[in-house]
């Protein structure tokens, strides 16, 4: 069985994201970068299973400029086996990486896509469910369990007041919660042995896809801040300040 | 220009987001509203006095039960690909159904949109809420899914009925079958609705912690909610978690205990009207948010505060 898994890089999620000046986009010059944390918790997975012998193959998947290579790299570090790196200068949204994955599907043929519920940067949580309308393939979304079986998976879900638990024939689709594992750092040695494992470059180019972006962002602004109220002294002062200032209860 | 919103709700019972997201829908032209069910009687009950609304479409079909991504986005695809604008609430529902159907018809969903500018220009929030991007859309159709804390609910008039009619018909998918769910039950009201929450942190240390948690929630006829420090921990359920990875709150009154306030919890609750921090560190970032802090042991503040409720 082959996985893809698609990694994106994005502003690493310890850092204060800051607006800048001009309000065009955020702050991104001289910023850690990483890999999505939801996309770690997908390439997990994949190596799980191909450790319990349910997948043969690994392939991770980056599309952007030269640097998102080194996002392949931490991939093929945890464990991946390979590496498409899909060259593009133009910014994307998650339509358009949803038509160049489809078009990486139809060639390379996975049995199965386990990849991000969204990245922490554009929180779009969109590219899953487009990919998987695309090709015409079941979806199994916000996955915290995964069970790989002979033709088809089985996949709780986070759902609003629990869990579902479906059940979808593969080729399919899976987009990672939080629960589904906890990602492995990767270790000096296989950090050494992912620098020789193969990266194919593909241009977008020539995969002929409109990748023209439909929503034009106009401006990039700060939230509105929130003032800091007061320190009460006792559960007194508080339980005062809520029914007479506040009349909240 | 037609509007559709999709109706949420779990068979039974109408997801009350929804009543926000036909408030947003109003702001654009001509709404007409979707319910696909396996009874859609009880639900359209609840919406049929809304104002402002043209139509009720229904499709009653034992197969909606589930509400499998797979079966609405090919049925709302199939029938109304002539409308300008189509919306969800922003719950796990929308979020799984939306998208496909935006790959369905090839246009690129405007997720999570906090305000409406104009027809075609929406606000959302990027980056956990740490930024808010302003978004002009060159789409023919607007999939839009609503963040509900943004916008007020839909007014209804009991001289007001909406006509409700039937639509179209479904083939069902044979690419994913439901098996079963697992609920949290619970006598509290639903998180993301509630009056009051009453949420917890990594400062409770365990999961019997708790307890002194949802007496004083209890108390106060609150929903009881949590850090993902809490959830990672693993003191409360994940539907608990509040915040960028968990649900979007926005109460009267937002009660955190022990919780130090994490950029990705605030960005979760940060649109409460009143919020009010308890923890022992008074450097805690979530006073720096907080109406009211109390820096005070949290085992000592929190059942005094509730012995002192009546």
């Amino acid at each position: 069985m082959k996985i893809l898994v698609p990694v994106k890089r994005v502003i690493d999620y310890n850092v204060k994201v800051r607006v800048k000046k001009d309000e065009t986009d955020v702050e991104l010059d001289n910023v850690k970068m990483s890999m999505n944390p939801f996309d770690e918790i997908a390439v997990e997975e994949a190596l799980r299973s191909k450790e319990k012998g349910v997948a043969s193959e690994i392939i991770a998947v980056s599309i952007g400029l030269p640097e998102v290579q080194e996002t392949i790299r931490n991939a093929l570090a945890m464990g991946a086996d390979s590496g498409i790196f899909v060259n593009c200068t133009s910014k994307l949204e998650p339509l358009s990486v949803a038509k160049i994955l489809t078009s990486i599907c139809n060639k390379i043929k996975p049995d199965l896509v386990i990849m991000g519920k969204q990245a922490i940067d554009d929180d779009m949580n969109a590219t899953g469910q487009m990919l998987s309308a695309m090709l015409s393939w079941g979806q199994a979304t916000f996955a915290s369990k995964l069970e790989i079986q002979d033709k088809k998976i089985k996949v709780g879900r986070e759902i609003d007041g629990g869990i579902e638990n479906i059940e979808v024939n593969l080729p399919a689709i899976v987009t990672t919660d939080l629960r589904l594992n906890e990602p492995r750092y990767a270790s000096l040695p296989n950090i050494m042995k992912a620098k020789r494992k193969p990266i194919d470059e593909i241009k977008v180019e020539d995969l002929n896809i409109d990748i023209e972006p439909r929503l034009e962002i106009l401006k990039v602004e700060e939230p509105k801040s929130r003032e800091a109220g007061i320190m009460v002294k006792s559960v007194d002062e508080m339980i005062e300040k809520l029914k007479n200032e506040a009349k909240v209860i | 220009m037609k509007t559709l919103v999709v109706v949420d709700h779990n068979n039974n019972k109408l997801e009350k987001s929804t009543l926000n997201t036909i408030k947003a829908a109003i702001k654009l032209e001509n709404v007409d509203l979707l319910v696909l069910s396996d009874s859609c009687k009880d639900i359209c009950n609840e919406l049929i006095h809304i104002k402002s609304i043209n139509n009720i479409f229904i499709n009653e079909n034992v197969a909606f039960k589930n509400q499998l991504a797979e079966d609405s986005a090919n049925f709302i695809a199939k029938n109304f690909k002539d409308y300008t604008n189509i919306l969800f609430s922003n719950t796990s529902n929308g979020k799984n159904v939306a998208p496909r159907l935006a790959g369905l018809l090839d246009t690129m969903i405007i997720p999570d949109v906090i305000e409406i500018v104009d027809k075609q220009t929406f606000k959302r929030p990027i980056y956990a809420g740490n930024a808010i991007a302003t978004c002009k859309s060159k789409n023919k159709i607007n999939i839009i899914t609503i963040r509900s804390t943004a916008f007020e609910e839909a007014e209804t008039s009991d001289d007001n009925v909406i006509e409700i009619k039937e639509i179209g018909s479904l083939t069902t998918n044979n690419l994913t079958k439901y098996l079963n769910s697992e609920l949290t039950k619970s006598e509290r009201p639903e998180l993301t609705s509630a009056d009051i929450v009453v949420s917890g942190g990594r400062g409770l240390g365990s999961a019997e912690n708790f307890q002194i948690l949802e007496k004083l929630a209890d108390k106060l006829g609150a929903a009881m909610g949590a850090s993902r420090a809490a959830v990672d921990a693993g003191y409360v359920p994940n539907d608990w978690q509040v915040g960028q990875t968990g649900k979007i709150v926005a109460p009267n009154l937002y009660i955190a205990v022990g919780i130090s306030g994490a950029i990705q919890h605030l960005a979760g609750m940060k649109d409460s009207k009143v919020i009010i921090g308890i923890n022992k560190d008074e450097e805690a970032p979530i006073f720096s948010i907080s109406d009211y802090g109390l820096a005070e042991d949290l085992f000592k503040a929190v059942p005094e505060m509730e012995s002192k409720l009546n």
